[in-house]
Formats: C-alpha cells, sequence, structure tokens
C-alpha cells in the first residue's frame, strides 16, 4: 500500500482538472472524478491484497527530510488510519459529486482545492513524524480556507477568516508542544526526533505532560470541535460552498478525534487520565449544548453544524472514559457522523439550489413536490437522532454504555442529549417538508424538483450505508476487537 | 421449519415496505393492497402456524439470524464473557400472546385501511408505513435481548410519529407528531439509561437470561434492581400513555383511524405493558416499584375516565378509555397479576380495534365528522356499525359474558389481597369501572341516540373488505374470553405465582366488581336523558358550551398547559435566549477589542503636522515630569 501515491496522485489529478478547465469547459469535475475514482479503487484493491495485521502501527515509509533536525518523510496506518483514510475518499466522492452543478466559477482551481485539501486530511490521518503531521495539518487547512473564502456564501469572507483565525491560533499551541517534545527527546537521548514512535518512549515528568497534553489537546479540541471553542464551526459551515461542507463534518472535524486518540492518549496516558473528568465534562456540555443550540437556529446549515458538535461530544466523552466500549462507540461515531452529517450538508445543499435559502422560515410543505428528498431527509434526521437500525444509534450506544461505566452521573446527563437530539431533528424535517407548502410572492405553492439521478445515487449510496453499519457494525468494529487494543486502552487508564 | 417461519415473521411486510416506498407512486390501488394486506396475512398465518409448535413440551423457540455486536467490556480478561447482541428471536407463551395479537389484528387492521385511504393520493405510502410499523412491532415483541427490544421499540416509535403526521399539510398534525415522538423518547432515554445501568451491573442484556442472573446479584430491596425497575418504568409510561407522560395519546388521534385502531390502541401502546410483564424478574425484585406501577396505573385510569366524560371529539374519547383501559393493565402489573393485566391487554386490542375502526367507518359516513354533539340518531340510520359499536361498548364496560369482562374480572380480583396493591386500588379500580360505564353511555346516547343533528346526507361504506374486518373483530371481542384458559396455561411458566392471602376478602367483592358496570348505566340513563331524547327538555342541550371545568377536563386536567409552562417555554426560551450563542460572543469580543484597538490607533494617524508636534511635546513632558517625580522620591527615600 502506497499512501504517498494515493496523496500524490490526487494533487496531481486537482492540479489537471485545473489545467485542463482552461482549455475545455466542465473538463475539470470530470478530471476530479475519475481521479478520486482511481485512486478509490487503487486503495481499495491494495487493502485486499494486503495481508498486514494493521492492529499496530505498521510502518509504510520512512525516508529522512530535513536531516539537521532529524525530521523525516514518515507514514504509518492502523485499522483507525484505514478506516479513516476510507472515509475520506469516499466523501471525497460525495464532496465531488454534489458540487457537479454547485460550482460555476473558477472550476478548475477548485477541483484542485478539494482535492489538495483531501490530500492533506490523508495525510493528516498517516504521517508518524510530528513535523510531517504539522505540514499536513497546514496543507488541509489552507485549501479548506480558500474554498470557504472564494466559493463561500454571502459572508464568506468573515467565515474563512474566523476558520483561519481558530485553526491557526490553536495549531501554534500544538507547534509548541511539538517542538518542546523533540527538545525533551534531545534531553533525555542526546538527539533531537520527531519521530512519533520514540516519542511514545519518552518519560515526562506529570507537570511538563500536563502542559504538553495540553498544548495538543486544545488543537485537537478546537478541531473536533467541543465548547467552548466551538464557534468557527456553524460561521464555516453556514458559508462553506456544500462540497466544502460536507468535508468540513465528514472527515475535518475527524482530524480533532483522530488527533486526540493517537497523540493525546497514547503519548500522555496519565496526564489524560487526570485530565480525563475535566475533558468528560466538555464532552457532555458540548452534547446538551449543541443539541439546544441546533434547536434554536433558524438557518438550516446551521442547526446541522450546531448538530455536528453535539455528535462530537459524544466521541469526547467516550474517548476519556478508557474503556474498550467507549473506544470503539467513539471510532464508529466518527464513521457514522461523517456519513450522516455529510449527507444531510448534501441535503441542505441540495435544498438551497432549489429555493436558493437557507432559512428554514423559508420553507415547508416540501414532501409535496419532493417525496424522495422528503424521505431521505428523514432517514438522515433519523440517523442524527439515533434511530436503531441506522449507524449512529451503535455508536452512540457503545459510547454511552461504555462512558456509563467510568461515569454513571455524567453519562445519564449525557442521555439527555438523546432527547434533544429529537427535538431538533424533529424541527429540521418538519420545517422543511411538512406543513402546507409555502406560497411564493405571486400566490403560488413554491414546488421543488425532486432528487436528479446524480443526487439519487449520492443519497442512496451513503444511506444504504448507514444502515449496513447499522445492522452489521462488525463491519467496523471487528478491527478494534482485538485484544490489543482493549489492552491498550485499559492500561492508559491507568488506575482501572 | 418452524424456526424458518419465525425468522422470516416481520420480513413479509418488510419487503412489502420496500416495494411500496420504492414504486408506490406508480402502483394501483389494487395492487398496493394486495402486496401490504397479503404481507400482513402471510405475517398473521406463519404467526399462528409458529404459536401451534409450542407446547409444554417446547415451552420456547427461538432463531439466530445474525450477530448484530458484541459488548466486549475487558477483552483481556478471559473469565469475562463478552455481552453479544444479536438478532435473534425468541417465542415463548408472552410473545405468542404479542404476535398474535399483533400479525392477527394487524392484518384486520390492515384489510379495513385499504378501503378505508382508498381515495387517498398518497395510499401507497400509508400502506408502507403500516407495514413498516408491523416490522418493528414484531421485532420489539420477539427480540430475545434487550438493544433488539429497544430498536423495535424507537422503529414503532417513528412509524407512530409518521402515521400520526401522515396528512402533514395540517399544521396540527403535525404538532401532535411532533408532540408524540418528543413525549415518548423522554421515557425511552429514561429507559436506554436503565439499560446502561443493567448491562454494568450485570454484565449482559439477554432477555432470558436476566432474570436468573438478577436473583443471583440481588435481593428483592436492593438498590440496584430498585433504579433500573424506575428507568425501565419510565420507558414504558411513555410509550404506554400513562402518568406523567400521558399527554401525547389525545393528540395522536389526528392521525387517520386506522392508525389510531392499531398504534395508538391495539399494539404500540400495550408495549410498556409488555415491557414490564417481560421485565417481571426485575421488577419483582423492586416491591416498592411494583406499588408504584400500580398506582400510576390507577392515577391514570381515573385521570382518563374523567376526561373522556368531558370530551367532545369520538376518537378523543376512545384515546382516553385506551389510556384508562391500559391504566388497568398497569395496575394489574403492579398487583403482581401478570397474566391478567396481559390477558386484558389481548381483549383490549380486540374491542377497542373494534371500536376504533367502527368509529372510522361513522365518520366516513358522516364527511368526517368527529364531533359528538353533530351525531345522533344513527342507531336506525346506521344499523351494522351501530351493533358493532354497542358490542365494543358492551366488552369496554366489562359487562357479564363479554370477553371485557372476564379480563377486567380477572384483574379487579387479585387487588384487594396483593401485597403491592391493595383495598384501596381495588376501589379506584371500582371507581374507574363505573367512570368507564358513564362516559360509555355517554358516548352511545350522544352517538346513536336522540336526534339527528348532522347535516350532510350519510354515506356509509359498502366496501366487503372494511365490513369483513369489522365482522372478526366482534367476533374476537364477544368470543375473546374463551381464550381466558389457554393463555394463563402458556404464561402460567413466565409468571411467577405470588403469595396472597384470599381468605381476608370480603365476600362481597365479586359481586360488587359485576354490579358496577350496571349502575353507571342505570345513572347514566337518568343523568343523561337528554342526551337519548328526541326532543331534550333543556334546549341549549347540544349547544356544546363547556363550562371552565368541563373545558379543563377537556384538556386532559391541565397537564398540557403545566409541561407547557414547566418544560417547552422554558426551552424555547433559553433557546431564543441564546440563539446567537454566548460562547461565540465571548470570544468575538476578542475581535471587538482588536478592531476598537485599530479604531484608537488610526484616527491618531491623521497626517496632520501640527498634531503630531503637539503629541510629540505633550508626550516628552510627560515623560520629563515623571522622571522627575520618580528621581525625586528616590532622593526622598
Amino acid at each position: 500500500m502506497n499512501i504517498t501515491l494515493v496523496m500524490f496522485s490526487l494533487v496531481l489529478g486537482g492540479a489537471l482538472a485545473w489545467y485542463f478547465e482552461t482549455i475545455r469547459t466542465h473538463s475539470a469535475r470530470w478530471f476530479a472524478l475519475l481521479t478520486v475514482l482511481l485512486v478509490s479503487g487503487y486503495f481499495v484493491l491494495s487493502l485486499i491484497i494486503i495481508e498486514t495485521d494493521f492492529s499496530t502501527l505498521q510502518l509504510l515509509t520512512r525516508i529522512s527530510w530535513i536531516s539537521s533536525f532529524n525530521i523525516e518523510y514518515a507514514l504509518a496506518v492502523d485499522y483507525l488510519s484505514l478506516v479513516l483514510v476510507s472515509l475520506t475518499l469516499l466523501l471525497a466522492l460525495i464532496c465531488v459529486l454534489v458540487s457537479w452543478q454547485e460550482i460555476q466559477t473558477k472550476t478548475g482551481f477548485y477541483y484542485f482545492n478539494l482535492l489538495a485539501s483531501i490530500a492533506g486530511i490523508i495525510g493528516v490521518f498517516t504521517a508518524v513524524d510530528m513535523f510531517l503531521f504539522f505540514f499536513f495539518w497546514e496543507v488541509m487547512l489552507l485549501p479548506m480556507t480558500a474554498l470557504i473564502a472564494i466559493w463561500g456564501h454571502e459572508n464568506k469572507h468573515f467565515a474563512a477568516l474566523k476558520f483561519f483565525i481558530f485553526t491557526q491560533v490553536s495549531s501554534l499551541l500544538m507547534l509548541v508542544a511539538i517542538i518542546a517534545m523533540a527538545a525533551i527527546h534531545f534531553q533525555q537521548t542526546g538527539r533531537v526526533s520527531f519521530f512519533y514512535q520514540d516519542w511514545l518512549t519518552l518519560e515526562l515528568s506529570s507537570s511538563t505532560s500536563i502542559y504538553l497534553m495540553l498544548g495538543f489537546f486544545i488543537a485537537f479540541a478546537v478541531k473536533l470541535p467541543s465548547i467552548p471553542v466551538h464557534s468557527w464551526l456553524p460561521d464555516a459551515h453556514t458559508q462553506a460552498p456544500t462540497a466544502g461542507s460536507v468535508l468540513l463534518a465528514g472527515v475535518l472535524l475527524k482530524t480533532g478525534a483522530y488527533g486526540l486518540i493517537r497523540f493525546v492518549l497514547h503519548l500522555f496516558p496519565s496526564s489524560s487520565s487526570d485530565f480525563a473528568p475535566v475533558a468528560a465534562v466538555l464532552g457532555v456540555v458540548s452534547i446538551l449544548y449543541g443539541a439546544k443550540m441546533a434547536f434554536a437556529q433558524q438557518d438550516v446549515k446551521r442547526l446541522i453544524a450546531y448538530s455536528s458538535i453535539s455528535h462530537m461530544g459524544f466521541v469526547m466523552l467516550a474517548l476519556f472514559s478508557f474503556n474498550a466500549i467507549a473506544y470503539q462507540g467513539a471510532i464508529l461515531t466518527l464513521v457514522a457522523h461523517g456519513l450522516s452529517s455529510g449527507a444531510l450538508f448534501a441535503l441542505a445543499g441540495v435544498v438551497y439550489s432549489r429555493v436558493h435559502s437557507r432559512d428554514l422560515t423559508n420553507m415547508g410543505g416540501f414532501w409535496q413536490s419532493a417525496p424522495r428528498m422528503g424521505g431521505f431527509a428523514l432517514a438522515f434526521a433519523a440517523a442524527a437522532f439515533g434511530l436503531p437500525g441506522l449507524a449512529n444509534f451503535v455508536a452512540e450506544f457503545f459510547s454511552l454504555v461504555g462512558a456509563y461505566q467510568r461515569y454513571p452521573l455524567l453519562t445519564i446527563v449525557a442521555a439527555l442529549g438523546l432527547i434533544g437530539s429529537a427535538i431538533y431533528g424533529m424541527v429540521f424535517f418538519q420545517s422543511v417538508f411538512q406543513g402546507d407548502a409555502k406560497k411564493d410572492s405571486s400566490g403560488e405553492q413554491v414546488s421543488i424538483t425532486d432528487l436528479t439521478a446524480r443526487e439519487l445515487l449520492v443519497f442512496s449510496s451513503l444511506l444504504v450505508l448507514l444502515i449496513v453499519i447499522g445492522i452489521y457494525p462488525n463491519l467496523i468494529l471487528a478491527f478494534f476487537q482485538d485484544a490489543n487494543i482493549a489492552l491498550a486502552i485499559a492500561n492508559q487508564a491507568g488506575a482501572l | 421449519m418452524t424456526q424458518t417461519l419465525l425468522a422470516f415473521l416481520p420480513f413479509y411486510p418488510l419487503i412489502s415496505f420496500l416495494l411500496l416506498i420504492g414504486f408506490g407512486q406508480r402502483l394501483s390501488w389494487h395492487l398496493a393492497s394486495t402486496l401490504s394486506v397479503g404481507a400482513m396475512a402471510l405475517s398473521a398465518i406463519s404467526s399462528f402456524i409458529v404459536i401451534n409448535q409450542l407446547s409444554t413440551q417446547v415451552p420456547v423457540i427461538n432463531v439466530h439470524l445474525w450477530e448484530w455486536f458484541v459488548l466486549n467490556l475487558n477483552a483481556n480478561l478471559s473469565d469475562v464473557t463478552p455481552a453479544k447482541i444479536n438478532f435473534s428471536f425468541h417465542l415463548d407463551g408472552l410473545s405468542a400472546v404479542m404476535i398474535s395479537v399483533v400479525s392477527g389484528i394487524g392484518f384486520l387492521i390492515h384489510m379495513f385501511a385499504a378501503a378505508y385511504m382508498k381515495g387517498d393520493e398518497n395510499f401507497s405510502r400509508f400502506m408502507a408505513y403500516m407495514n413498516l410499523f408491523i416490522v418493528a412491532m414484531l421485532i420489539l415483541v420477539l427480540a430475545d435481548n434487550l438493544v433488539l427490544l429497544y430498536l423495535g421499540w424507537e422503529g414503532v416509535g417513528l412509524c407512530s410519529f409518521l402515521l400520526i403526521g401522515f396528512w402533514y399539510k395540517e399544521k396540527a398534525n403535525v404538532l401532535a407528531a411532533r408532540k408524540a415522538f418528543i413525549v415518548t423518547r423522554v421515557g425511552d432515554t429514561a429507559m436506554a439509561i436503565g439499560l446502561f445501568m443493567l448491562f454494568k451491573e450485570l454484565g449482559h442484556l439477554n432477555i432470558n437470561d436476566l432474570t436468573a442472573t438478577a436473583k443471583t446479584f440481588w435481593v428483592a430491596g436492593d438498590e440496584a434492581p430498585y433504579w433500573i425497575a424506575l428507568l425501565l418504568l419510565g420507558g414504558a409510561v411513555g410509550k404506554s400513555a400513562q402518568l406523567p407522560l400521558q399527554t401525547w395519546l389525545p393528540d395522536a388521534m389526528a392521525g387517520p383511524t386506522p392508525v389510531s385502531a392499531l398504534i395508538h390502541a391495539a399494539t404500540m401502546v400495550t408495549a410498556g405493558v409488555y415491557l414490564i410483564a417481560r421485565m417481571n424478574g426485575i421488577f419483582l425484585l423492586a416491591p416498592e416499584v411494583m406499588s408504584y406501577v400500580a398506582w400510576l396505573g390507577a392515577a391514570t385510569l381515573l385521570l382518563a375516565g374523567i376526561a373522556a366524560l368531558a370530551q367532545n371529539d369520538i376518537k378523543r374519547v376512545l384515546a382516553y378509555s385506551t389510556m384508562s383501559q391500559i391504566g388497568y393493565m398497569m395496575l394489574s402489573l403492579g398487583a403482581g397479576a401478570f397474566s391478567a393485566g396481559v390477558f386484558h391487554l389481548m381483549t383490549h386490542a380486540f374491542f377497542k380495534a373494534l371500536l376504533f375502526l367502527t368509529a372510522g367507518a361513522i365518520i366516513l359516513a358522516l364527511h368526517h365528522q368527529q364531533n359528538l354533539f353533530k351525531m345522533g340518531g344513527l342507531l336506525k340510520r346506521l344499523p351494522f356499525e351501530a351493533t358493532l359499536f354497542s358490542i365494543g361498548l358492551v366488552c369496554l364496560m366489562a359487562l357479564p359474558g363479554s370477553s371485557g369482562f372476564f379480563s377486567k374480572e380477572a384483574i379487579i380480583a387479585e387487588l384487594w389481597s396483593s401485597t403491592t396493591a391493595g383495598p384501596l386500588l381495588w376501589y379506584c379500580a371500582i371507581f374507574g369501572a363505573l367512570l368507564t360505564s358513564i362516559y360509555s353511555c355517554r358516548l352511545f346516547f350522544l352517538a346513536f341516540m336522540g336526534r339527528r343533528r348532522f347535516e350532510h346526507e350519510l354515506q356509509p361504506s359498502t366496501s366487503q373488505l372494511l365490513r369483513i374486518s369489522l365482522l372478526v373483530l366482534a367476533l374476537l371481542s364477544v368470543i375473546g374470553g374463551v381464550f381466558a384458559n389457554t393463555l394463563t396455561l402458556s404464561l402460567s411458566a413466565l409468571f411467577p405465582v405470588l403469595p396472597s392471602d384470599p381468605i381476608n376478602e370480603p365476600q362481597w367483592l365479586h359481586s360488587v366488581a359485576i354490579v358496577t358496570p350496571f349502575i353507571g348505566i342505570i345513572f347514566s340513563w337518568l343523568y343523561f336523558a337528554d342526551y337519548r331524547a328526541v326532543e331534550p327538555a333543556n334546549a341549549n342541550t347540544f349547544q356544546d358550551k363547556p363550562s371552565v371545568f368541563v373545558t379543563f377536563c377537556r384538556q386532559g386536567l391541565g397537564f398540557d398547559a403545566l409541561y407547557d409552562l414547566l418544560l417547552v417555554k422554558p426551552y424555547s426560551m433559553l433557546a431564543r435566549l441564546n440563539r446567537r450563542d454566548i460562547f461565540d460572543q465571548l470570544i468575538m469580543l476578542n475581535a471587538w477589542y482588536v478592531s476598537i484597538c485599530h479604531d484608537v490607533l488610526k484616527s491618531s494617524q491623521t497626517g496632520k503636522l501640527r498634531w503630531y508636534a503637539a503629541a510629540i511635546g505633550l508626550m516628552t513632558v510627560l515623560l520629563l515630569l515623571s522622571l522627575t517625580i520618580e528621581s525625586f522620591s528616590r532622593g526622598a527615600s
């Protein structure tokens, strides 16, 4: 398996799309589609062929990059990265398909940015040299900012700036922590190293460890996002083009969760155990606050954005509960939320393309003219409020059952989020699709065109995945049932 | 063979659902109704075949479909077996009763619905939802573990939501659907927490083993079973519309009438009763919760009985009556009379489905008029419907010989000497029976007797489907009592016989219980004389100008207003006040601060030389001054 090839082809495909768009209009989207299809095909094929056991990190590439600081180009994957990379590629496909008609200006450059951002995200999920990790962290960020700033909606510059500043300030903290870790490695072994697995062997005093852990934690909490550093997300989502929102909710947020698992929990086991109650409380507050805020929104995309905050609260709570069930729940939440919120944002985009509004007060009664869209909206809203049979239920169930083992009271409070999610889910679905059909200025009932074949393909594939994972979650969980993983998690808990 | 049949039980309606949703718009009425009703027929027939395989030698049939997931808390500890959560069905006496009600009554109601909804533009979608409901309900009652049960539990909730809001263009229906879903979701959440607790305490969620495991871990009166039983009760009261989560059921009547019959009378609302009966092992370890169940049931049956007296909508009378009959079932469970409760569940499903469907036929004939004050004199004009409705009412009032009589008497007989119920609850049940017979008579007089008060010509349906389904239900309601022995026999293995002391019971208990409905009838005959008279003595009888008290009762004794004030308003207000997100505003203060600094600095940059000179001069003076002061003060020290 060659992840470098995957990333390189994505960027190259993006560049080609950009170039050929200037020669022939509408060629960019075909290039983008072809690139993503080829890359995904290659990735899936190599997954099938390869027989390595990925339950622990398997090094794929390790070559020297900046030798004076021992900075290397090192990639490694385990099942966690593989699952997240697969999710990324799947949503990349969705992103290209939802952008098909939506993007009409600077199309070539758009697809370049989209694919570059995806390449960056894949890099984040696979880099094991911390400098390289930071590099990819920035690579995914810049094109994303461009996507919002150039192809966004009415208030795009503000949103792009807010997104950029939030992530930059928080990643600055991470950079400081990374450099400090390298320095500590130098102190302890006489050699600078940014290599992740070298860092795992470091002995850290508890006071240094807690500060360094916080450096990473804050960066990832902003990305996740967690209360109180979440407020970039609603703005960024609202203003981003549809594919931008899908990518943001579907995978960009997952980089935060991935960082928490890979770096915060593994590099600083004892400090994260000490810090766990605070993080768990943050998670619970995010669940409830996100659900409440989602209910309050008039803007469809803001509503979904706040619901994402609520769902990511489950991840935070589960990860800091330190047990195998909660850990599986957190990972499954990442996948399930990636699919369901991606689908919801794509749906918001489809509605926007029909009525040119994101305001719930301008919608209503669309079931009449678009029953298929309504059906899918209901299914995805049901996924969001955790209807059993869909992937999100299993994910939330695992998270809460696991969290209950460690924080009974906190979990009971978190479970109230189930009520909150039902409220916003129903408000969303009913305000858009039920009620009497809206009348336009001339008194005619607004009717919207139902899903086109392309949209149908997008939504039905997402729904099928949600159902399949929902009734057969072992498809994903099987990779995380290995005794080693449970052992690793149990060890981290220390006290347990 | 039997296992395959059992495994396929929910899949016939599921396939029908998928076909109807996929190709619904293109199917004719004939095809769509054949598909959905046919799928139900298959389910019903296979249910009966499977149930016939059950005997004392084969008390349970299990079938494993696939492994859903594994809850493995400690993979590194080999002595703990991981809890497997499977898609597996478990058929025993209790689930046999439930599947026969769900698929049997479900089949009849589907038949009725095919005729009733014939003209609707979304007919196939309606039938699809009904099928989906049956799928979820069958999974609920067949589940062999609590997580799968929860899947069915939430599934029926979603279908109930969809069907209440089926006519989604009316704002009121949409709101009723939302209310039903969210109120029951509150109960569901309690139940989910109960599951987390159960898993933590016992390490698995398999229904069959729970009782045994619970007995090894706990003794009666422990704290853990108390909380778990209480949380499960939360789920049960939500689904079964009992106090304090009863407010959604009357509003749920916004759905088409077959929905009210199927979901909000015969099957889904009894899921709470099923849950408690199923979990009797846990509940028996928490005697306090058992008496809460009894008291909640009693309170609900009285409250609903009073509210039913004040309704003017025929469907809302029946809704409150459903609530009150489920109150009886709860009371029975709380008293430890599990099989009596389940028996009443079954007979109630027969006669309440009959009542709702006949009401539907009447409403259809009256051009969707549901107001009792706009009916009258239907006895002669709709003799078929009137006869069937009277049969239903006789069962509801539990007059001797009807199915309702056997089941309700069985419940009342157990109350007096039960350790978790007692004489006081017996009086509640008797008073409830009195209320039942009074509101039933009021309903009968208003709808069928007196003078005609409707305007349009009657248009009774002539559909054979409709008539056959009503006739079969009527037959079941009449003879439902004969199932008593089979039922008790098949349930006896599941429910422990509780110690009771019937010797201290007074002799007159049974006679009072039998006579009570007749007292109610006589009372109503006299008290509601105006309603049944062709020329009422009081000309304003049918004006329907309710007094404050009647309005209060009609609106369900003020619970809606209370919850609105305590929960809905504060939540919406909180949401509205904080729509702009306080955290965001705090963070944006930084941006504001930076831009203020920017403005201050910018305003100092005027490009006017004399300002710059003045500023330099001023600052120099200030600097010198401060230096001087400092040197003075240093010199002084």
